[in-house]
């Protein structure tokens, strides 16, 4: 296949790839954008086997004796890659994605190792674009690799998902990124030995587990987010070393949006990126939850039980459910999709209130609420859904907790004081179901529990609607 | 030399015009999709199976690019394949949603 031929295909490629993020704006396209997406990847692929000399790059041309083991390969790849996607459950998508952006990213820098190998080699003179292009994507696809898998270990709690820390942390993490960064300019520079990019590389690796071990798990998140911007990137710079523009575009488009959707997530959460990554978030809110604390309202916690909930929720005209992790981590969505059903059966309207950050990554508690077929229709994004908690006499809170918190709007010594939140608070009556008062990730007591209008409903959440639904049906 | 860098102003032509790209399209993505937003442009970066392919079966390999480029189309496929899948898996189940709310409303009426 000739060059040009090849190149106009690769466009094909990045084309499709464009579509399938454009389609994403409706949840009816989605699913087809995906297919042609998956299409422009078969396509490039299917170039790339057929191209007989690559660009201005340094791989010259493919040997077809080789296919059989690029095949193997592939296929090997592919069953991990069909097995783990079809076999994790909703909840654990988090770190599904992040395991699948970490072996992209091991990918691009073993690419990169592989380019400088053959730099040295050959003896040929490369220009410091290469070589820098080389020392990028191999640093950040090294940082990315062992940056997600320590992400989806701790996700996944193969490891704590507490912030772990050490004295001179930071100072530690600063040589060692400094130290690589170095290597990585002098590989720029024309320097050609093995070790060079090889230590680099480990420092790399080093510097990711480092860099993503003291996060907390509740940030985690935001991580893999950031790592797969980075992996985007990496990838971006690979298409400089392989002089090909479908990985140049492909790779920037995904760092582009990635880093959108980092600060997205940030800003969701009233938090800086540089906070979340290397705030040590746990310190600041103990300190300034306890000035909250000091200074919030006094009152008593009222209990309620399922059937008394039972009787507010079959006699409202108006629920708004209020989902949060809790719900995800007791498996309740079925659950909670059952008694919603009930409910619109005594033609009670039930829509859900989404918060930016419910779950465990943007979006997720709409793909949980999906998975249990609750209709996307009846979820509700924060703006969306906040004028309405006056109009309802019932706001039901499963799980949530910060997100909920008025200390966000009215208490500017909390930790979250500006964090955008759902104003259950002005609903008629709320009810919040819990396991214990235990406060949520930030580690502040949430003041809607002390309002007069509110009731605790303590216990595993989907015990509690489980009793819901049946007191329901029995009314 | 000069041709070289003008490939290289190309390249970073391109690259310019993805990044402004890339935000563009993504700042029409609702909430509601972030999840599948996030595993489809990892799927996406996938393409780099394109550079583990050149590595894996550059014709002037040895070796080590041979074993590096095998072990690079392995952890690509499986980001490239992972990748899609799992968000074909999450976006299928939006897609279901209007008949079934449907078949709901016509069971409460």
């Amino acid at each position: 296949m000739s060059e040009n031929i090849s190149n106009l295909l690769y466009l094909v490629s990045i084309v499709s790839f464009i579509l399938a993020l454009k389609f994403l704006s409706s949840p009816t396209r989605a699913r087809r954008g995906n297919q042609i997406g998956a299409a422009g990847m078969l396509l490039a692929i299917g170039v790339t086997l057929a191209k007989s000399e690559t660009g201005g790059g340094l791989s010259k041309s493919l040997d077809t004796g080789t296919y059989w083991l690029i095949a193997i390969a592939a296929i090997i790849g592919s069953a991990i890659g069909v097995i783990g996607a079809r076999k994790v459950k909703m909840t654990a998508m988090p770190q599904m994605v992040a395991l699948f952006n970490g072996v992209g990213g091991g990918a691009v820098a073993l690419v990169a190792l592989s380019e400088y190998h053959n730099i040295i080699r050959d003896h040929v003179s490369t220009t410091w674009d290469i070589s820098l292009a080389i020392g990028i994507s191999g640093l950040i696809g090294s940082v990315s690799f062992a940056g997600s898998i320590i992400a989806f270990a701790k996700l996944q709690e193969l490891i704590h998902g507490r912030p772990i820390t050490y004295p001179g942390q930071k100072i530690v993490n600063l040589v060692i990124l400094g130290v690589g960064l170095g290597l990585a300019c002098t590989v720029a520079a024309g320097v050609t030995h093995h070790w060079v990019l090889v230590v680099a590389l480990l420092l790399a690796l080093a510097f990711g587990v480092l860099f993503v071990l003291p996060i907390g798990g509740a940030d985690m998140p935001v991580v893999i987010s950031l790592l797969n911007a980075f992996t985007g990137i990496a990838a971006a710079a690979s298409g400089f070393e392989l002089g090909s523009n479908v990985l140049i575009v492909s790779g920037m488009l995904v760092g582009a949006s990635g880093t959108l959707l980092t600060l997205m997530m940030g800003k969701a959460m009233n938090r800086s990126i540089g906070n979340v990554l290397f705030g040590a978030f746990g310190q600041v809110a103990a300190g300034a939850g306890d000035a909250a604390a000091a200074g919030g309202a006094t009152g008593t916690v009222k209990s309620t039980s399922a059937d008394d909930v039972a009787i507010m929720l079959a006699y409202a005209r108006k629920v708004i459910i209020v989902p949060g992790y809790g719900l995800a981590v007791a498996q309740a969505q079925h659950n909670v999709r059952e008694l919603a059903d009930e409910l619109e059966k005594r033609n009670v309207e039930v829509v859900y209130a989404i918060h930016p950050v419910a779950g465990r990554m943007p979006g997720h508690m709409n793909v949980l609420l999906a998975e249990a077929n609750v209709p996307y229709t009846a979820l509700k994004e924060m703006e969306e859904v906040n004028p309405e908690f006056p109009l309802a006499e019932v706001a039901l809170v499963i799980g949530a907790n910060d997100v909920t918190n008025p200390a966000a709007r009215s208490n500017p010594a909390s930790p979250i004081y500006g964090m955008p939140i759902l104003d259950v608070d002005k609903a008629q009556a709320i009810v919040v179901m819990k396991r214990s008062m235990r406060p949520g990730f930030a580690g502040i007591d949430n003041e809607l529990y002390l309002d007069p209008k509110c009731m605790m409903l303590f216990g595993d959440a989907k015990e509690s609607v489980v009793k819901l639904v049946t007191a329901v049906k029995a009314l | 030399m000069g041709g070289h860098y003008a490939t290289l102003i190309i390249e970073l032509t391109v690259l310019l015009l993805a990044i402004f790209l890339g935000i563009e399209v993504i700042s029409k993505v609702p909430t509601l999709l972030h999840t599948p937003l996030m595993s489809g442009t990892n799927a996406i970066h996938g393409i780099v199976i394109v550079g583990a392919i050149f590595v894996a079966g550059a014709s002037d390999q040895d070796t080590l690019t041979q074993v590096i480029g095998f072990i690079a189309v392995v952890l690509a496929s499986a980001n490239v394949v992972g990748g899609f899948v799992v968000t074909d898996r999450m976006l299928e189940m939006f897609k279901k949603k209007e008949p079934v709310k449907k078949a709901n409303e016509a069971g409460a009426k």
